[in-house]
C-alpha cells in the first residue's frame, strides 16, 4: 500500500490544496495559541488537551479546513466543523452596556469542574458544555458585548479548541517560528525574510547563493520562490555543511528538493574542477574559524527537528521524516551540488546572494562570497545588530565593490479593526533587525578611463 | 541533471531571467536593444534602451551608445569628460525607482510584504487592480515566473496603455496582461472565477469589489487590499466578515541608515573641548596617524528624511466550504 501511496504523493499533478498522505502541514489550535508542524501519516498523532488525537481523519482535507476534537470508537478523533458564511458576532456596533454592576467573585459559575466531568462521561460536545457554562453563569447577561465574546471564545478554547489545517509556507512557517522560538531562526521577521527575498532579487531561473545559517528557513523560502527552477546553493565554511532542517516543513516536491543543494566556499573558489585538496589554505582557515562558531550555534543546530512532544514550549516540530518510514521521499532536500552546476556558476557567476548568519562577521563573510556573484548581481545580508552591517557597507564603499548601498530597518505594526474599536495591538514586535542591500559592481576601473 | 529546459530566442534582456535562455543572458554583455538602468547615484537612477547610435546626455558629459555595447552589466562606463555611470541590469526594485509615476507607486517595503503573504510563488494565476504604474504588477509577475500569469485591470485606458508599453520594454509581456475594465462596477471577469490563487486590490473603495473577489478565489486563497485611509480599512473589513477568514491589517515601514566613519576624540586629548570635527580631521593628517589621540569609528544613523506613512494592508482567506 505504501508503495502506491508514494507513487501518488511524487504525482506533481496532485492538488497542492488538499492534504494527501505524507504531506506536511502546519496546524493551528486556537487561533495561533499553539501552533505545530505536523506529518499526516494514519499514524501520527497530536496531543490536544489531555487528549492523543489521531490525524488521520486530516488526510484528503482541503487546507484552510478547521477541525474540532470529538470521542470516536477507538479514542479521540479531530471532526470536520465547516465554517459558515454567516459573519461571526463580532458586529457590534453600539454598546449599551457597561459594566458597572459586574461584581467579580467566584460564585458566578454555579456548574462544578465534577459536573462539567460529569457531562463528558455522558458524552457531551465541547461547543454543548460551553452552551451550559453560558446557561449557569449569572454574569453572562450583564457583561458588555465585547467582555461576552472574550467569555465565549476563552471557554470555547479550553472546552472545544478548534485545529485549523494550514498550508506550510515561507510565511507561515516563519511566522510560527518567529512567535514562538525566534531565537532558532535568528529573530528574522516574515516582514525582513520578505524583503530579503526582494532585495536579493530572487526570481525564477536564478542561481542564489546563500549563507543560510538559520536552519534553512532563507534557503526553504528561496527555493519557494524559484519553484523547481535554478539553484539555491547554500555555502559554508569547512566541511560540514549548515543545517537546513526547517526546509523539510515546506510541501517539497522532487523538482524544488533537486534545486536545493551545498558546496564549501573552497569549492566554489576553487580554480580546478571536482574537490579541492584538502590543502587549500582557504578551507584551513575556514576550518579553525568554524569551531568556536559551531559551539556558539550549539542550541540551534541541535534543536533538529524531532518528534518529541515538548509540552513548556508550544510549538512541538513533528515531521521527522525518518521517524515516519512509510513516508518514503524521491529525493531529499541539501544534496552536494552537481559538478556542472559549479562549472556554470564559476563561468557566470551566482546571480543573487543573501546572507544570515549571526555569528560570522558580515565584512569577512561578504569579502569571501561578493566575488562568486555575477556584475550586477543583487545581495542583501540580514543581521540581528546593526553596527556589523555599518561597518560592511563602509568598507564594500572604500573597497568599491558595490553600488546602491543601503542598511533599512523593516517596521511592521499590526492593528485590530472592529467597529467603533480599531487600534493598533498592543503587542508588537520592537525590532526585524536589520539588512545591507546592494549591487555588485566590476571592481576594475576599466583602462578607458579618460 | 537537466541544467536547461526551454529555449527561445531572445531580442532583449528581460527584467528577471523567467527562463534559463534568459538566465545566461543575465551574466552576457550589454548589446542593442537592451534595457539598462544608469546609476548615478543612489537617489539618481534613469531606465534606458540601448542603440547603436544611441546617446546619454547628463551632467557628467556625453555618453555614447556604442561605447557600453559589449561591456557586462554592472561596469562603470565614462562620458566624453571622463565622468562616469554605472550600466545594471534591471530589477523589479530598480524598476520601482525608475519607472514613470503615473498614479501613486507602492514601494519595496509594502510589495515585499504582499507578495510573501499573499503566498504567491512560481505558477499562480494572480488577479489585480487597478494596474496604476504597474510598479507591484513587476513584483508580482518575478514571483509567479516562469509559468504563472498575472492580469491586471484599470479602468483608466491610457494608465492601462502606459503599463502594457511598460511591460513590453522590461521584457514582462508574456507573465502580464493589461486590462481595461471597472472592477469597483463590474467585478473581475467570470473567466476567473474560483481559479486566482491571489487577489490585490488598490483602488478607492475596495469594498465594492470584495464580493467579486470572493468569487474569483480558489478555497483558501488569499487577497490583500492596500487603502492609504483608516477609514477605508474599517469598511473593507466590515465586508469582509461574510467570506473571509483570518483578516488582518498591518502598516509596513521601512528606515534607512546613513554610514560614515568620522574621528571620535578623547575627552582628555580634545584641549579647549571647542575642536570641531573638520578641524579634528587636519589635525590627524598632519600628525598622519601617529600618536593619535582620535580613533576613526564606523557611525551609523537613521536618515532623517523617511516616508511615515505609505498605506494600511489587510489581507484575508477565503473561508473553506466544501
Ligand atoms: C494608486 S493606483 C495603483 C498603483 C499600483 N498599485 C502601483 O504600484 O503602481 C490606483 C489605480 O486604480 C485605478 N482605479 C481606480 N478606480 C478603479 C476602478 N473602479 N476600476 C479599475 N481601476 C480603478 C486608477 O486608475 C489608478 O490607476
Amino acid at each position: 500500500m505504501s508503495i502506491i501511496k508514494t507513487e501518488e504523493n511524487s504525482n506533481q499533478d496532485q492538488n497542492p490544496r488538499i492534504t494527501w498522505e505524507g504531506c506536511s502541514v502546519l496546524l493551528d489550535i486556537n487561533d495561533g495559541d499553539r501552533v505545530l508542524f505536523a506529518r499526516l501519516t494514519t499514524g501520527s498523532k497530536i496531543k490536544i488537551g489531555n487528549k492523543n488525537c489521531s490525524l488521520q481523519s486530516l488526510i484528503g482535507c482541503p487546507f484552510g479546513s478547521s477541525f474540532q476534537v470529538e470521542d470516536g470508537k477507538e479514542g479521540p478523533v479531530l471532526s470536520r466543523v465547516l465554517q459558515s458564511t454567516e459573519g461571526t458576532n463580532l458586529q457590534i456596533m453600539e454598546e449599551s452596556r457597561d459594566n458597572r454592576r459586574l461584581v467579580d467573585n467566584n460564585s458566578a459559575q454555579s456548574l462544578t469542574g465534577e459536573d462539567i466531568d460529569e457531562m463528558r462521561r455522558k458524552g457531551a460536545s465541547g461547543d454543548e458544555i460551553v452552551k451550559a457554562l453560558i446557561a449557569n453563569s449569572a454574569t453572562f447577561e450583564k457583561k458588555t458585548a465585547f467582555s461576552q465574546e472574550k467569555y465565549l471564545l476563552k471557554k470555547q478554547k479550553k472546552y472545544a479548541p478548534r485545529v485549523l489545517l494550514r498550508r506550510p509556507f515561507a510565511r507561515s512557517i516563519c511566522e510560527a517560528y518567529f512567535k514562538k522560538h525566534a531565537e532558532k531562526i535568528g529573530f528574522l521577521r516574515v516582514d525582513t525574510l520578505s524583503l530579503l527575498l526582494s532585495f536579493a532579487n530572487v526570481s525564477a531561473y536564478s542561481d542564489v547563493l546563500v549563507v543560510d545559517m538559520l536552519d534553512g528557513i532563507i534557503t526553504g523560502a528561496v527555493a519557494e520562490r524559484l519553484g523547481g527552477t535554478g539553484y539555491v546553493c547554500n555555502t559554508h565554511c569547512g566541511v560540514a555543511p549548515y543545517p537546513i532542517n526547517i526546509v523539510r516543513m515546506f510541501n517539497f516536491n522532487n523538482d524544488i528538493c533537486q534545486r536545493i543543494v551545498h558546496s564549501s566556499v573552497s569549492e566554489l573558489h576553487s580554480s580546478e574542477n571536482g574537490p579541492s585538496p584538502s590543502t587549500d589554505p582557504l578551507e584551513d582557515a575556514c576550518n579553525i574559524r568554524s569551531q568556536p562558531n559551531e559551539q556558539i550555534l550549539s542550541p540551534s543546530a541541535q534543536h533538529a527537528v524531532s518528534m518529541e512532544e515538548n509540552e513548556d514550549g508550544n510549538m512541538e516540530i513533528m515531521t521527522d521524516v525518518s521517524a515516519s518510514p512509510k513516508v518514503v521521499k524521491g529525493t531529499k532536500a541539501g544534496r552536494k551540488a552537481p559538478v556542472e552546476a559549479i562549472k556554470i556558476w564559476k563561468a557566470n557567476g551566482f546571480s543573487s546572494l543573501i546572507i544570515a548568519a549571526p555569528n560570522l562577521d558580515a565584512w569577512d563573510t561578504v569579502k569571501e562570497v561578493l566575488p562568486l556573484l555575477s556584475y550586477s548581481a543583487s545581495f542583501a545580508i540580514y543581521h540581528q545588530y546593526l553596527q556589523p552591517l555599518a561597518t560592511c557597507m563602509h568598507n564594500l564603499q572604500v573597497e568599491k565593490m558595490a553600488i546602491g548601498l543601503q542598511i533599512s530597518e523593516p517596521w511592521l505594526r499590526e492593528y485590530q479593526v472592529l467597529p467603533s474599536r480599531t487600534h493598533p495591538l498592543m503587542q508588537m514586535s520592537a525590532t526585524g533587525g536589520y539588512i545591507l542591500s546592494g549591487t555588485r559592481i566590476s571592481g576594475s576601473d576599466q583602462t578607458q578611463a579618460k | 541533471m537537466q541544467i536547461t529546459s526551454l529555449r527561445i530566442d531572445l531580442k532583449y534582456l528581460t527584467m528577471f531571467p523567467f527562463d534559463s535562455a534568459k538566465k545566461l543572458s543575465f551574466s552576457r554583455c550589454i548589446s542593442d536593444g537592451d534595457l539598462v538602468i544608469v546609476y548615478e547615484k543612489h537617489d539618481n537612477m534613469k531606465a534606458v534602451k540601448v542603440s547603436e547610435s544611441g546617446i546619454l546626455q547628463n551632467r557628467f558629459g556625453v555618453f555614447k551608445h556604442s561605447d557600453w555595447i559589449g561591456k557586462p552589466f554592472g561596469s562603470k562606463v565614462f562620458s566624453n569628460k571622463g565622468g562616469f555611470v554605472y550600466l545594471l541590469a534591471p530589477t523589479a526594485e530598480l524598476w520601482t525607482l525608475v519607472l514613470s509615476h503615473r498614479t501613486q507607486i507602492l514601494y519595496v517595503a509594502d510589495i515585499s510584504f504582499v507578495v510573501m503573504y499573499l503566498e504567491i510563488v512560481p505558477g499562480c494565476l494572480v488577479l489585480e487592480s487597478g494596474t496604476g504604474s504597474g510598479s507591484l504588477t513587476t513584483s508580482l509577475a518575478r514571483a509567479i515566473a516562469p509559468n504563472g500569469h498575472v492580469y491586471t485591470f484599470d479602468f483608466h485606458e491610457q494608465r492601462a496603455d502606459s503599463a502594457r508599453d511598460d511591460f513590453e520594454r522590461t521584457g514582462l509581456s508574456s507573465l502580464v496582461t493589461v486590462g481595461v475594465r471597472d472592477i469597483q462596477g463590474e467585478g473581475f471577469p467570470d473567466e476567473f472565477l474560483g481559479r486566482a490563487d491571489s487577489v490585490f486590490l488598490d483602488l478607492p473603495q475596495p469594498w465594492l469589489a470584495i464580493p467579486s473577489v470572493s468569487k474569483m478565489l480558489k478555497q483558501d486563497g488569499v487577497m490583500c487590499s492596500f487603502s492609504p485611509c483608516i477609514e477605508q480599512v474599517q469598511r473593507s473589513c466590515e465586508t469582509l466578515r461574510s467570506d473571509f477568514t483570518d483578516i488582518k491589517t498591518f502598516e509596513v515601514l521601512l528606515h534607512t541608515y546613513e554610514v560614515r566613519e568620522g574621528n571620535l576624540w578623547s575627552w582628555q586629548d580634545n584641549e579647549g573641548g571647542s575642536m570641531s570635527l573638520k578641524s579634528c580631521k587636519k589635525r590627524q593628517r598632519s600628525t598622519n596617524g601617529l600618536e593619535n589621540a582620535s580613533s576613526l569609528t564606523i557611525m551609523a544613523k537613521r536618515n532623517g528624511e523617511s516616508r511615515g506613512h505609505t498605506g494600511y494592508l489587510t489581507f484575508a482567506r477565503l473561508k473553506c466550504t466544501v
